[in-house]
C-alpha cells in the first residue's frame, strides 16, 4: 500500500461531511497527489467513489488502517 | 386537489375513490365470518369472492392462485419463504436482485438464519440488475427459486423480468416479482410463477396484501397455501383493495401517459437548475411516476424537512442522522450518491401546477441549505 500525500480525518462525522471535507480539501493536494479520507460513517463507502466519479476525481480503493476504514483518492486535475 | 403537495405514492397512495366507495359498502354489508354457513356469511363470502375475482383478473392468473394477507410486506415473506419450502427438494438456495425491497431481503435473511443461502446478484449504475451474472448465479446447484422486482421502488428502474423469467424457466427454477411498485401502474411482464402486490401502494388501503402463485407449475404441487395462523381476513379493506386495483388497472395506461411527461419534466430541469446533482434510475425504461435525484453537498434528511415545510411531501434514501445507521441499500448497491437524497412519486392526484411549483421552490432550497457550506 503506498503512503499518502495527506491525510484528512472525518471519523466521526456523518454524511454529507466527509465528502465536503474531502472536496475543500483535495484542491490542496498537488495534481497527481494522493488523499486519504478516514471515515467511519456507512455512507462515506458508496460516496467518496460516487463524488470521484461525478468529479472526475480518481478513487483508489477503500483501504484498512490502524485508524479504520479509509479512502484514497488521487487529483487528477 | 385533495392532498397539494403530496409527492410519496410509493409509499403509500392517496385512497382511490374506488376503494373509499367500496370500503363503505362493504363496511356495512360485508362485516361477517366469510367461512360460517348463514346468509351474513355468504354474503361476505361473496364479496370475498367478487375481490378475489377481479384481483385474479388483473394479475391474470385464476381466482384460486390469489391469497389475501395483512400487509405487502407479509406477502413478500409467504413468497419467499413459500417458494423456497415448496421447492427444498431442488435446494435451499435463494437468488435475488442486490435492490430487492426490505421486506424481500428480510425473508431472504430469515431463510439464512434457518441454514438456507441467499445469493444476492449486482446491479448495474441505473439499477438493473446484471442478467448475465443472474444467469450464471441461476446455474448454480442447489437454486430453489429466484427473487426479482418488477421495478425498483427508489429508483423507478424497471428489471428485465421477461428476460429473467426465461432464464429461470430454461432452468426450472420458479420465479417470485414483487410488482408492489408496478401492479396498477404498468403492465407485468409474463413468465413468473409468484407475484406479491401491496393495496397501498395502488390507491387501497392499507393493510391488505396480495399474493399470486401459478399453481399449475410442476414445483407448486408441494405449495402451501397461508393458513389460519394468518389470521382472518380484513374483508372490507380486501374488497376495497380489490375495486381500487380495478380502477387503477383501467386508468394505468392513460395515467402512465400524464405522469410519465411529468416525471421527464423533473428529471430535466432538476438536472439543469439544481447545481452539482445526479438524477439516478433508468431514464427511460422506469415506472411512470417516480423520479429520485441526490444533491451533493445536501443532508437529505434537512432536505426532506425543508421540503415538507413548504408543503412538500417526498422520501429521502439518506442517512445523514444518527436516527438510520445505513444508506439507502438500493443506492449504495449501483454506486451513487446516497447523501441529499429525494425520491419524488406521483399519484393520480398530482397536477403539472404541484409539480412546477416543486421545481420553482427546489433549486432555492437546495442553496440555502448549501449557504452553511463554506468553501466549496
Amino acid at each position: 500500500m503506498s503512503q499518502p500525500d495527506e491525510v484528512l480525518d472525518c471519523r466521526g462525522q456523518r454524511c454529507p461531511l466527509p465528502v465536503i471535507e474531502l472536496a475543500r480539501r483535495l484542491p490542496e493536494v498537488p495534481v497527481g497527489g494522493v488523499l486519504r479520507v478516514l471515515a467511519d460513517d456507512p455512507a462515506a463507502a458508496g460516496d467518496i467513489p460516487a463524488w470521484c466519479r461525478l468529479r472526475d476525481q480518481e478513487f483508489l480503493g477503500e483501504v484498512t488502517v490502524d485508524e479504520g476504514s479509509a479512502f484514497d483518492v488521487r487529483r487528477r486535475h | 386537489m385533495a392532498h397539494p403537495g403530496y409527492f410519496d405514492a410509493a409509499a403509500a397512495a392517496p385512497l382511490h375513490p374506488a376503494a373509499r366507495e367500496a370500503l363503505i359498502a362493504s363496511l356495512t354489508d360485508g362485516w361477517a365470518d366469510p367461512e360460517k354457513l348463514y346468509t351474513q356469511a355468504r354474503r361476505a363470502r361473496q364479496l370475498l369472492d367478487a375481490a378475489r375475482g377481479a384481483t385474479a383478473e388483473v394479475v391474470g392468473v385464476r381466482p384460486d392462485e390469489v391469497f389475501f394477507c395483512a400487509s405487502g410486506t407479509v406477502a413478500c415473506r409467504l413468497a419467499v419463504l413459500g417458494t423456497l419450502r415448496a421447492r427444498r427438494r431442488a435446494g435451499a438456495t435463494l437468488i435475488h436482485s442486490s435492490v430487492e425491497h426490505s421486506a424481500v431481503l428480510g425473508a431472504a435473511q430469515s431463510h439464512v438464519e434457518s441454514g438456507g443461502t441467499a445469493l444476492p446478484i449486482p446491479v448495474d449504475r441505473l439499477g438493473r440488475v446484471d442478467l448475465t451474472e443472474f444467469a450464471a448465479t441461476l446455474a448454480t446447484p442447489g437454486v430453489a427459486a429466484a427473487a426479482l422486482m418488477s421495478a425498483n421502488h427508489e429508483v423507478g428502474t424497471a428489471q428485465p423480468v421477461e428476460a429473467a423469467a426465461r432464464l429461470c424457466a430454461g432452468s426450472a427454477v420458479p420465479l417470485y416479482v414483487d410488482a408492489a411498485q408496478s401492479l396498477g401502474r404498468m403492465p407485468i411482464p409474463p413468465g413468473w410463477s409468484v407475484l406479491t402486490g401491496s393495496a397501498h401502494k395502488w390507491g387501497g388501503p392499507a393493510g391488505v396484501g396480495v399474493l399470486a402463485v401459478r399453481l399449475g407449475e410442476p414445483w407448486a404441487a408441494r405449495w402451501t397455501p397461508p393458513g389460519p395462523e394468518e389470521g382472518s381476513p380484513a374483508l372490507p379493506a380486501i374488497v376495497a383493495a380489490a375495486a381500487s386495483l380495478r380502477a387503477a388497472a383501467a386508468e394505468a395506461d392513460a395515467e402512465a401517459a400524464r405522469l410519465r411527461p411529468l416525471v421527464a419534466r423533473i428529471r430535466a430541469t432538476v438536472a439543469a437548475t439544481v447545481p452539482d446533482v445526479e438524477v439516478v434510475g433508468d431514464p427511460d425504461d422506469r415506472l411512470p411516476n417516480l423520479v429520485t435525484f441526490s444533491c451533493l453537498y445536501v443532508d437529505g434528511e434537512a432536505l426532506l424537512h425543508e421540503l415538507d415545510r413548504r408543503g412538500f411531501a417526498v422520501s429521502s434514501g439518506s442517512s445523514c442522522t444518527a436516527s438510520t445507521l445505513r444508506p439507502s441499500h438500493v443506492l449504495e448497491a449501483m454506486g451513487v450518491l446516497s447523501h441529499g437524497n429525494v425520491r419524488v412519486s406521483l399519484h393520480r392526484e398530482s397536477t403539472e401546477e404541484e409539480v412546477d411549483r416543486f421545481l420553482a421552490e427546489l433549486p432555492g432550497v437546495v442553496a440555502e441549505l448549501r449557504a452553511h457550506v463554506v468553501g466549496l
